[in-house]
């Protein structure tokens, strides 16, 4: 249908497009939230079923009717299967990893029932996908487009079947009461994070102090760091190494350091840092107009800082 | 245009077939020709039989339709061969065999689940076809359970289910047909019957074995071998003696020195018989594609759309098709026509000339011999049948020009046919008038049943010669020469005939099967408008017409719809007893304000509720507890924690206090 046609029906008319305003997990399925159409299929059977009984009925075939009568009883009996398959399913949790703006994220819905249900489906927006769940719980993925940071509500998803013989259609809407984090999206390029007084002393300071660490050659080494004497020794050359202190450097991102940028650039910025830090292993502590967040490394470090950077207004 | 490319793009978007789904698909498509295969022309079921194989086989290698040249020149061969199989192209035959030639060839380009459904759509319809040539027991139950792989293929179209072996995927497929059954058996009996018609009945061509209007030998020897029923008779009082049991269908008048017919039958109509003692019966009769109904010698009422002709054979108004059913008195002793009309006496004693000048020459002799003793000529023949060497056997020499002259003074040997029809010849030569009745003689009493089953077997022909003051008799030439005949059955008549097979137990399996036939042609085939409308008669409606049974049908249909939603919405999760109680003290708490939030622990919720109803803080306090017991004190929960719980939510009250 037309989406624009939908959301219009929806506003207006609640009741008849069986709209829900999301609701809190866990979600069951029952008779009041399940609907049955025909689908396409189901309609020209029923036709193909009317030309049945007229010709039975005008040959008085008996045997014909019978037939006929056992198929219509069959395509009905059918339709309370295709019920069954959704009734009674519970919607237990949904989960969802982090995602950067702009790209899809997987949603993780998880069912849970007390028999096996076969041929369910599960529509997401354009996605879609069909799945079986047996007694116990299953998880069923599906992507979901992102597009800015921030908290995204899920949109609401359709769980329906068609099972078994694909002439009743039984759907359902879902719209749990959840929300997906959107992590910023990072510059594609930029400057590197100014350096703070402390930093470069340091740096200098520690500088030629510790020649404790030989390493194996590297190209681009100066010829001045190379340990001639225990090189003698060695089939590479060996080089004393000086990068060990500046491991340990810390970065210090701050938001008002940014002066003279709108804030999702700003943002974006502190995203592209928050990434390089992260990839290099460094320690990095972030200040934000409300919040800061004290130095520290790792991954969870990196997504306290960038759920940050998401919630900013 | 516009549609065409809707449906192209609605084709592109169905999604593959699986070669289960296929395999599935070519299993049902040849089922379907499997219960054609009777009324097709063997080449062209041969035929279609190869491509359905080829297709499975050669989607088994690759998938991919069969690519689209083929198609037209398989469409028009389709078409030529279903010409030239059916005299009537327009005809049902015909229109079977296009059907099925058309499922074959959808199968050919049966790429997506669209195709797929509409295949297995036609099939089903194609099914229903084959049903309009043989609605015979065995066929409606074949046909019926050919439905299910067409199902299981529906099933198998939709996605992501657990994969099964064969029979496994028809198991579903068969409970939901059994589920299905009481509704349709509910809505065969009332779906009100058309009272004529729509549009023309078939007048099906298809070759039925049975009594004809004319007798040849060769006929009448096949038929005696066909072992299929051809009516079942129930007696109101006790059954005639078997030597009684003579079924009068055809009165032959006319012999041409080869075969006996039957002239067109006049209108007159039957004149007032003498009779002496009667017997009432019902009659089923099986479809004969003939008009004639077999009675029992001799009938003296024609029952509903049927005459009585002059010479007492019962004519229906149109040939029978279906399964019929008639009610018939006879009189078992009789006065049939004492005085012959000189029109009649003549054609009773036309023989063709130049015909068995010995069999002639012999009539004469017994007449110089006997004068004008017409008993003692007929004696005289029987005599020659029973002493002069004659035997029975279903397989007698063949005999040439002179047939009569053969078979009297050279073979010696033949059934009741040769015999009846040279007793006959040899009366009109001597000038008495007489003529040939075929019908049936004998069958089997069924006492499980209660009725007579006679077989196309017992099919029998004899003579009656008319005697002045005693009118038309009866006389049986082939009892002369065989009185086994007439007690036993023309089988066992005929010792040189019997098989291994024919034992005692097989024999009496047959007769069970019998009944079931009989039942099944009465019950459901035989129900009609009539016997709709008698439905509740038990219970004082007399007459039940097309509005009742509709809503009757309407009403029913609720009730079975009812039915199954309680089914369907019968929830059968076993929950966990505590758990249930929690959820009675939950409602209780929710009256007051206290409402668990989703994923609310249990103890921080009682405790909750306790600081919102300060006094009732024991006893949630205690309430608490005794959850706590039930739930984690054991893996299963004891039913003494249960039912103290229980206790204390049923004596839990909040009303009264002040929050």
């Amino acid at each position: 249908m037309n989406p624009r046609l939908q959301r219009w029906a929806e506003r207006r008319l609640p009741a008849l497009t069986r709209y829900r305003r999301p609701e809190g997990l866990p979600l069951e399925l029952h008779r009041r939230r399940i609907y049955i159409v025909p689908t396409g299929f189901g309609a020209a059977f029923a036709v193909l079923l009317t030309v049945m009984l007229v010709g039975a009925l005008n040959y008085a075939n008996n045997a014909a009717l019978l037939l006929t009568c056992l198929l219509g009883a069959t395509s009905a009996a059918s339709m309370l299967v295709a019920f069954r398959t959704l009734d009674g399913l519970r919607l237990a949790s949904v989960r969802a990893d982090h995602v950067v703006a702009g790209e899809a994220v997987q949603v993780q819905f998880e069912f849970e029932t007390t028999r096996l249900r076969q041929a369910l489906r599960l529509d997401l927006g354009p996605a879609s996908t069909a799945f079986a769940i047996a007694a116990g719980r299953t998880s069923v993925g599906l992507p979901l487009q992102t597009a800015k940071r921030g908290w995204m509500p899920l949109p609401r998803v359709r769980v329906w079947s068609s099972w078994p013989l694909g002439m009743f259609r039984a759907w359902s809407w879902l719209h749990p009461q959840q929300a997906v984090l959107v992590w910023p999206r990072a510059e594609a390029t930029g400057p590197t994070p100014p350096h703070h007084d402390a930093d470069q002393q340091r740096h200098r300071l520690h500088q030629g102090d510790d020649l404790a660490a030989l390493r194996d050659y590297r190209l681009g080494d100066p010829p001045r760091h190379i340990a001639w004497r225990a090189s003698a020794r060695h089939e590479h050359l060996l080089v004393k190494d000086f990068e060990q202190p500046e491991a340990q450097h810390e970065w210090r991102l701050d938001w008002y350091q940014l002066a003279g940028l709108d804030d999702e650039a700003r943002i974006a910025r502190l995203a592209r840092w928050l990434d390089e830090a992260d990839r290099r292993g460094e320690a990095y502590s972030l200040r934000l107009p409300q919040q800061q967040v004290p130095m520290g490394s790792g991954a969870q470090q990196y997504a306290q800082c960038m759920s940050l950077l998401a919630t900013l207004p | 245009m516009n549609l065409l490319a809707r449906s192209a793009r609605a084709r592109a978007a169905s999604p593959a077939l699986t070669r289960d789904a296929f395999d599935l698909m070519c299993l049902s498509a040849a089922i379907v020709l499997v219960a054609h295969v009777p009324h097709l022309s063997p080449w062209l079921s041969g035929g279609l039989a190869l491509m359905l194989a080829w297709r499975w086989w050669q989607r088994r290698q690759r998938s991919g339709g069969a690519p689209a040249w083929l198609k037209l020149p398989i469409l028009a061969l389709l078409v030529l061969a279903v010409t030239a199989s059916n005299a009537n192209p327009l005809g049902q035959q015909a229109g079977a065999s296009f059907a099925i030639g058309l499922l074959v060839m959808k199968l050919l380009e049966s790429e997506t689940t669209r195709d797929a459904r509409v295949a297995m759509g036609f099939a089903c319809f194609t099914l229903m076809t084959a049903l309009l040539f043989d609605q015979g027991l065995l066929a409606t139950v074949f046909i019926a359970l050919g439905l299910l792989p067409t199902l299981a293929t529906l099933r198998a179209l939709e996605p992501a289910q657990l994969r099964t072996s064969l029979p496994r995927t028809l198991l579903p497929a068969l409970s939901l047909l059994a589920a299905a059954l009481p509704l349709a058996l509910f809505a065969f009996v009332l779906v009100p019957r058309l009272n004529g018609p729509l549009w023309g009945t078939p007048s099906s061509h298809a070759s039925v074995t049975g009594l004809s209007d004319s007798m040849s030998p060769s006929e009448f020897g096949e038929l005696l071998l066909d072992d299929s029923p051809a009516l079942r008779v129930a007696f109101d009082d006790a059954p005639p003696p078997n030597n009684q049991r003579y079924f009068r269908a055809y009165v032959l008048w006319d012999y041409d020195g080869r075969r006996w017919s039957s002239p067109d039958p006049g209108d007159e109509a039957a004149a007032p018989v003498e009779v002496a003692a009667t017997t009432s019966y019902r009659v089923s009769l099986e479809p004969s594609r003939q008009r004639a109904l077999p009675a029992l010698d001799l009938p003296i009422e024609a029952p509903a759309h049927a005459q009585l002709l002059a010479d007492h054979q019962l004519l229906a108004d149109r040939p029978v098709n279906d399964p019929l059913e008639y009610r018939v008195r006879s009189a078992l002793r009789y006065h049939l026509q004492p005085s012959l009309s000189a029109d009649a006496r003549q054609r009773a004693l036309r023989l063709p000339g130049g015909f068995n000048p010995r069999t002639q020459a012999l009539a004469t002799q017994w007449r110089q011999r006997y004068g004008s003793d017409d008993g003692a000529i007929a004696q005289a023949a029987l005599s020659l049948f029973h002493d002069g060497g004659f035997r029975y056997t279903l397989a007698p020499a063949e005999l040439g020009r002179e047939a009569m002259d053969d078979f009297l003074f050279t073979t010696h040997e033949g059934f009741c046919e040769q015999y009846a029809s040279a007793f006959t010849v040899l009366m009109r030569a001597a000038g008495i008038p007489s003529r040939v009745v075929t019908g049936y003689q004998g069958g089997y009493w069924n006492t499980l049943g209660n009725y007579l089953l006679v077989r196309q077997s017992d099919a029998h022909a004899w003579s009656e010669i008319w005697l002045a003051g005693r009118g038309w008799v009866r006389i049986d030439p082939t009892a002369a020469v065989r009185p086994e005949r007439i007690s036993l059955g023309a089988y066992a008549a005929a010792e040189d005939q019997q098989t291994w097979y024919r034992s005692d137990w097989l024999e009496s399996m047959r007769n069970h099967w019998d009944i079931v036939n009989r039942w099944w042609n009465e019950g459901v085939i035989g129900f009609d408008t009539m016997s709709q409308r008698g439905l509740l008669t038990p219970f004082g409606i007399h007459d039940l017409d097309g509005t009742a049974l509709g809503a009757l049908l309407v009403v029913g249909s609720a009730l079975f719809a009812a039915l199954g939603l309680a089914w369907a919405m019968a929830r059968r999760d076993k929950i966990d007893p505590a758990l249930a109680w929690m959820r009675v003290l939950e409602h209780k708490l929710d009256r007051h304000g206290v409402t668990r939030r989703p994923g609310e622990g249990p103890q921080h919720y009682l405790s909750r509720a306790a600081r919102a109803l300060p006094a009732r803080r024991d006893a949630l306090k205690a309430l608490s507890e005794s959850y706590l017991e039930c739930r984690y004190a054991h893996a299963e929960p004891s039913p003494e924690s249960v039912r103290a719980f229980r206790r204390l939510v049923r004596d839990f009250k909040v009303r009264g206090v002040v929050k």
